[in-house]
Formats: structure tokens, C-alpha cells, sequence
């Protein structure tokens, strides 16, 4: 089982044809941190997480996890991965779900890994309900149970906020927050910041593939993204 | 190898219980078979009577026609969540999906297989597609598996594709149809008033042969295709 | 434009020049007549369209394996060439077919064998062109699979009645009826060749501008 502590994302660029869709991004993030990717929607952060996800790769640069940089069937066991359509079966129930992607991951009890996931997401006695019949926010605890499911060293988030009740958004961070302290390496990537804000260790921002800024610490956050955001291209 | 074999058949229970609790596909492409059989009745049969060979190709083509059908709501199915995105980022081997995969594919057919042959016989006379019946299921089981080996790698492939809906049939139907040559031809040979074995045995023989090729050219290139 | 291309441009002409002359005078066959004569076009078209084939479905693989980009430059254009072959091959079939068996078009599984591969050609230029992004991986997918099939295609003919001659007819042929033929095989492969290599330019070129696109925006 490989394991690292640091991030490295290198000169990384991708381009779909004549469209750029990143150039050149670089940051890193260490174990026990949280960083956010912003920036406009079209920016690019979708296809970068895709990246830093192995399921895509760079057309240049390239991503160093700690020491490795192919993409291995034991570094994907290392990543977990909460898209933005959630990843989850409407059919099967949430137990069923969880189960499955246990299993998928080599769990050796993934009935065991199941329970014990919903009752870190406070869902155990809708265990047995299809996932279908779950409001959004119920869905986004399964998905996020799942995605942590194997104990993943980088978990990657695509708009974890949307659609969110304030009480979701508050277990959510929460959570974020639990993982950071566990050591766990957590790229975010949204478009809004005043939910987020005060969470992120560091931030990227990026915008038509590029990255703007880099900036470390949460009062220059607010600053550099209002500039951001707003700037004329 | 156990690895792979386990993978192959989490993903395949799991087809299995999500098909059980929706049934969609199963009710959705079984009626489809049915009507397409009828529309061939309609078409093909003059006075009561039906083409020779009718039986056969009309069987063959309901097979076709309902595998692309399947083929294509079954990935759609998985395209809708992105669960094949999460199927591709766990660390699982990437052929043993695949597998999974077709093993369910390779069952709902069969399933579908079941209800068409008798309905066939009875109405195209064709009574003899039940008389050799384990000849018969050698025919249908390679045929079917040869389809849908690469019916499933193609869909797979197309999920992320834009005109997936029409692009499937355009590279599917030309691929496979050393297979429904050889289910034809198997198939009709079983009807013959003396079914002409050895015949039966010769395409039973070449349906093997483009399996294992088939199968393993799709075990090798899956992993690539699925990559961007 | 290597150094070899108009040489061999002008070399091919004159093979195609030349070519009716020595079929003119290539003795008559038995059974067929003149009509026979077709053979002289129609095979080569159908052997070059079975390089073509195999050339793409090479270079598919390279591609997908090896992430050779050239290769799938190799891989569309020969799927191309093996389109634009593979019609002069089912046209100048069912030309002497008429003439010699009476039918324009018989199901016998070669013929149809044939149609099928080209059709597997137009396939990937279908998929290249509505694929959407990614488009070159899967019709690199379709090309290996269509390759695959060519020995099912020809395990076919020699199992099969067919009224088309068998395979064997080409190492038994006459010296007199031999040399045309070879002539015009050659003329046609390197006609190939040719249309080939400019073809793989042309896409080179387009690369070379999308990444002058894609340096401009930097």
C-alpha cells in the first residue's frame, strides 16, 4: 500500500483540441490541510480535479503524489472523489451502495465498513431506503461516506455546496474539518466563497484555465477573490 | 486472478440487484424483442406461410436489435450518476469490469433468448429450433456472448462520446456480423428438415473462435479506451 | 515533401499510362473473355484496400498502446484510403459480375465479407467526425476490431460454395496473364503510398496549427 504526504501539482496544462482548458497550474498541498480551488464556472477546476483524480491526463506537466507519479491501481486506492453527481446508484439502497464500493476497494467486510459509514454520516436508520428517495443533502452524505470509504489520503471535492441546507453545509464542514486533523490532503473546488470561507488553509485561484493567484491564509482570501472574480479579462 | 474474478462479480451482482429493483431493462427490452418479431411476422409471412430461413433471421436480428437496446441503457444508466467515473477510479482491475459487465449483459439476453425461441417456433412453424435444444443454446450462448463482448466495449467507450445513441449501431452492427452470419446460418441449419450437424458444429466452432478473440482483444484494449 | 514523392509520382503515372497498354495485350481467359480483363483493376483494388485495412488497423494499435500520435495520423488516413480503394473494389466487382456470372450483386459471404469492411471504414470516419472530443481513441478501438476480423472474413471463403473463384487463382497464373497483373498490383500500391504520405502531411500541418492556436493563447 503506497501512502504520501504531499501533493505536488507541476506545470500541468491540458488542452481538448484548439481549446485550452488549463495552463501550466502549480501548487502544492500538504498532509493535514485544505485547499481551494476557485474561480468562475468554465474556469477549469472540473478538469483539473479530473486530473488530480487520475482520471485524466495532463497533456504536459504532471502530478507527483509524495513520491509517485504513475497513475497505479494502489494510488487510486489512496484517492477518494466526490463529483458533482454524486457517484451514487438511485436504485440501490444506501447500505447497498456503500457496500458495493467497499467491496470495490478490497474492503474484506464491506457489510461491516457500510454500517459502520452510516453511522458516521447519522443516516443508519434510513440504511435500508433507496438512495432515490433521499433529499440532496442526505444524497451528499452517502456520496461523501463513499468517497471516504477506503480511508483516502487526498479526498477531492467538485461544488460540494450546491443545493445544501445550512445545516448540511455546517455537518459538511464539519467533516472537512475532522479529516484535516486526521491528516487527510483536501482539494475543494467551488465557485462561492462565502460558504467556504475559513476552511481553506490555502487557495488557487483560477480562471479560463489559468491560475491567477495563490494565497495562503484566510483574510487575504476574501481580497484576492473579490479581484479575482471580478476582474476584466 | 481471484481479484479479478471477485471484482467482476460485485459488479455483476450489483447489475443484477439494480435491474431486479427497476426491471426497466428487462421489461423494456423484452417487449421490444417481441415487437420486433411481430413486425417480421407482419412483413415476412405471405398466406400464412414464412419465408424459408425466416425463423432463423428474424431471431437473430430480434437479438441484435434488443442487445443494442440494452447495450445502450444499461451505460446510459451508468453515465447518469457517473457511477462509471467511480467505477474507473477505484483501484479495481479495469478488465474485471468490464467482465461484470458483460456478464450481465450476456444474461439479460439469454433471458430475453428464453422467450423469443418458442415464441419464434410458434409462429414461424419452426418447431425444429426446439428439436436439438443443446445445439441450439451452443449456437445462442457463443453468438450472444460474441455480440455483446464487443457490444460492451463499444458502449463503454461511447458513454463519454457525443452522438453515443447512433454511433453505438454504426460500429457495433458491421463488427459483429460474422456473428449473426454464423447464428444464422447455425440456426437454420438446426431447422432443417435433417439437421445438418456437422454444419451446426462448423459454426458453433467459428462463433468460439471469434469470441476468444474478441474477448481477449476487448480485455486488452478496454483499459486504454476507457483512459483519456 | 521528401525527396522520393515526385519521382514516384511521376513514376506511378506512367505505371497507370502504361498499364492498358499491357492489359490490351495480356492473352484472353478461357471461360470469361474480355471482360475477364477487369481483373487487372479490380484485384489490386481489393489487395490494396486490404493494405490500407491493415495499415490502419497497425497503426490503431500503436496508437492505443504505444500513445504514438503519428500513428493515428497513419490510422485516419489509411481508413480513408481503404474507403476511397474499397469503392473502386466494390465497383469494379459487381461490373464484371454482371458481364460474367449475370448478377450485379451475389450474397455470397466474401462479397459480403467485403462490403462490410469498407463499411467498418466509413464507420470510423463516422466516429472520428461525430465523435466529440476523444473521438480518435474509440474509432483507434473499431479499426483493431475491424482488423481482427479479417481472418474471419477469410476463413469464410474457403468454407463456403460461392460462385466467386477461390483464392487460389493469383500463384497459378499464367506468365503471359501473371505480368500484367503484378504490374498493375504495384501500380496501385504505390499509388497508395503516395496518397498516403500526403494525406499524413495534411494532418501534421492542421496539428502543427492547432498548437500554434494553442501557443498563441499563452
Amino acid at each position: 500500500m503506497i501512502d504520501f504526504e504531499e501533493l505536488a501539482v507541476e506545470d500541468v496544462s491540458r488542452h481538448f483540441g484548439r481549446r485550452k482548458a488549463l495552463s501550466k497550474i502549480t501548487f502544492t498541498a500538504r498532509a493535514g490541510s485544505i485547499l481551494g480551488l476557485l474561480g468562475p464556472n468554465g474556469a477549469g477546476k472540473s478538469t483539473l480535479l479530473a486530473i488530480l483524480g487520475t482520471l485524466l491526463l495532463p497533456t504536459s506537466g504532471r502530478v507527483r503524489y509524495g513520491t509517485h507519479a504513475d497513475a497505479s491501481a494502489d494510488l487510486r486506492a489512496r484517492i477518494g472523489m466526490l463529483g458533482h453527481d454524486l457517484y451514487l446508484y438511485p436504485e440501490l439502497t444506501a447500505r447497498e451502495n456503500l457496500a458495493f464500493f467497499a467491496a470495490l476497494y478490497g474492503d474484506a467486510d464491506p457489510g461491516g465498513a457500510a454500517d459502520r459509514a452510516l453511522a458516521r454520516a447519522s443516516l443508519a436508520e434510513r440504511a435500508n431506503d433507496p438512495v432515490a428517495s433521499f433529499s440532496r443533502g442526505m444524497r451528499q452524505r452517502v456520496a461523501l461516506e463513499r468517497a471516504l470509504i477506503h480511508g483516502p489520503r487526498l479526498l477531492l471535492l467538485d461544488e460540494p455546496f450546491t443545493g445544501l441546507d445550512e445545516a448540511s453545509v455546517a455537518a459538511l464542514l464539519a467533516r472537512l474539518r475532522d479529516l484535516k486533523t486526521q491528516g487527510a490532503i483536501v482539494v475543494l473546488a467551488t465557485h462561492d466563497l462565502d460558504v467556504a470561507e475559513g476552511l481553506f488553509d490555502r487557495a488557487v485561484f483560477i480562471r479560463d484555465g489559468r491560475m491567477m493567484e495563490a494565497v495562503t491564509g484566510s483574510e487575504a482570501l476574501r481580497a484576492t477573490y473579490r479581484a479575482v472574480m471580478t476582474k476584466a479579462k | 486472478m481471484s481479484g479479478f474474478l471477485r471484482v467482476a462479480w460485485i459488479v455483476l451482482r450489483k447489475d443484477l440487484t439494480v435491474e431486479v429493483r427497476s426491471r426497466e431493462v428487462v421489461y423494456t427490452t423484452l417487449f421490444f424483442a417481441v415487437s420486433c418479431v411481430l413486425v417480421f411476422a407482419f412483413a415476412l409471412v405471405k398466406e400464412g406461410r414464412a419465408l424459408e430461413d425466416a425463423a432463423a433471421g428474424i431471431l437473430w436480428i430480434a437479438i441484435a436489435f434488443a442487445g443494442t437496446l440494452a447495450l445502450g441503457r444499461t451505460f446510459e444508466r451508468e453515465r447518469q450518476s457517473e457511477t462509471l467515473r467511480a467505477l474507473l477510479l477505484a483501484p479495481a482491475d479495469r478488465p474485471a469490469i468490464y467482465v461484470g459487465k458483460l456478464a450481465g449483459i450476456v444474461a439479460l439476453l439469454l433471458a430475453a433468448e428464453a422467450i423469443l425461441v418458442p415464441l419464434i417456433a410458434l409462429l414461424f412453424q419452426a418447431a425444429g429450433l426446439l428439436a436439438q435444444p443443446l445445439w441450439l443454446i451452443a449456437v445462442l450462448v457463443t453468438g450472444t456472448l460474441g455480440y455483446c463482448a464487443v457490444g460492451t466495449l463499444f458502449a463503454a467507450m461511447l458513454v463519454r462520446a457525443r452522438s453515443r445513441d447512433v454511433l453505438l449501431p454504426v460500429l457495433l452492427y458491421p463488427i459483429t456480423i460474422p456473428v449473426i452470419i454464423a447464428g444464422v446460418r447455425g440456426t437454420a441449419a438446426l431447422l432443417e428438415p435433417a439437421p445438418d450437424l456437422p454444419m451446426v458444429r462448423f459454426w458453433v466452432s467459428l462463433l468460439v473462435a471469434f469470441d476468444a478473440v474478441f474477448i481477449t482483444l476487448a480485455l486488452w484494449t478496454f483499459e486504454p479506451l476507457m483512459t483519456e | 515533401m521528401p525527396k522520393w514523392f515526385i519521382p514516384a509520382a511521376a513514376v506511378c503515372f506512367l505505371m497507370f499510362m502504361i498499364s492498358p497498354v499491357l492489359i490490351a495485350n495480356a492473352p484472353y481467359e478461357a471461360t470469361m473473355g474480355l471482360v475477364q480483363k477487369i481483373f487487372y483493376y479490380h484485384v489490386p483494388s481489393a489487395m490494396t484496400f486490404f493494405v490500407a485495412a491493415v495499415v490502419c488497423g497497425v497503426n490503431s494499435w500503436r496508437f492505443l498502446f504505444g500513445k504514438n500520435v503519428n500513428a493515428d495520423r497513419l490510422a485516419n488516413s489509411a481508413a480513408e484510403l481503404a474507403v476511397v480503394f474499397g469503392a473502386i473494389t466494390l465497383v469494379t466487382g459487381p461490373l464484371w459480375a454482371r458481364k460474367s456470372w449475370g448478377v450485379w450483386w451475389q450474397w455470397d459471404v466474401r462479397l459480403t465479407s467485403s462490403l462490410m469492411m469498407w463499411m467498418i471504414f466509413i464507420a470510423y470516419l463516422l466516429v472520428r467526425k461525430y465523435g466529440g472530443p476523444g473521438a480518435e481513441k474509440l474509432s483507434a478501438g473499431l479499426a483493431l476490431f475491424g482488423m481482427a476480423n479479417v481472418p474471419f472474413v477469410y476463413v469464410s471463403v474457403n468454407y463456403w460454395r460461392t460462385i466467386h473463384p477461390t483464392t487460389n487463382v493469383v500463384p497459378t497464373l499464367p506468365v503471359s496473364m501473371g505480368l500484367p497483373f503484378w504490374f498493375c498490383l504495384a501500380a496501385f500500391l504505390l499509388l497508395f503510398t503516395l496518397l498516403l504520405q500526403l494525406r499524413v502531411r495534411l494532418e501534421r500541418q492542421r496539428a502543427a496549427v492547432d498548437s500554434l492556436y494553442l501557443a498563441l493563447e499563452d
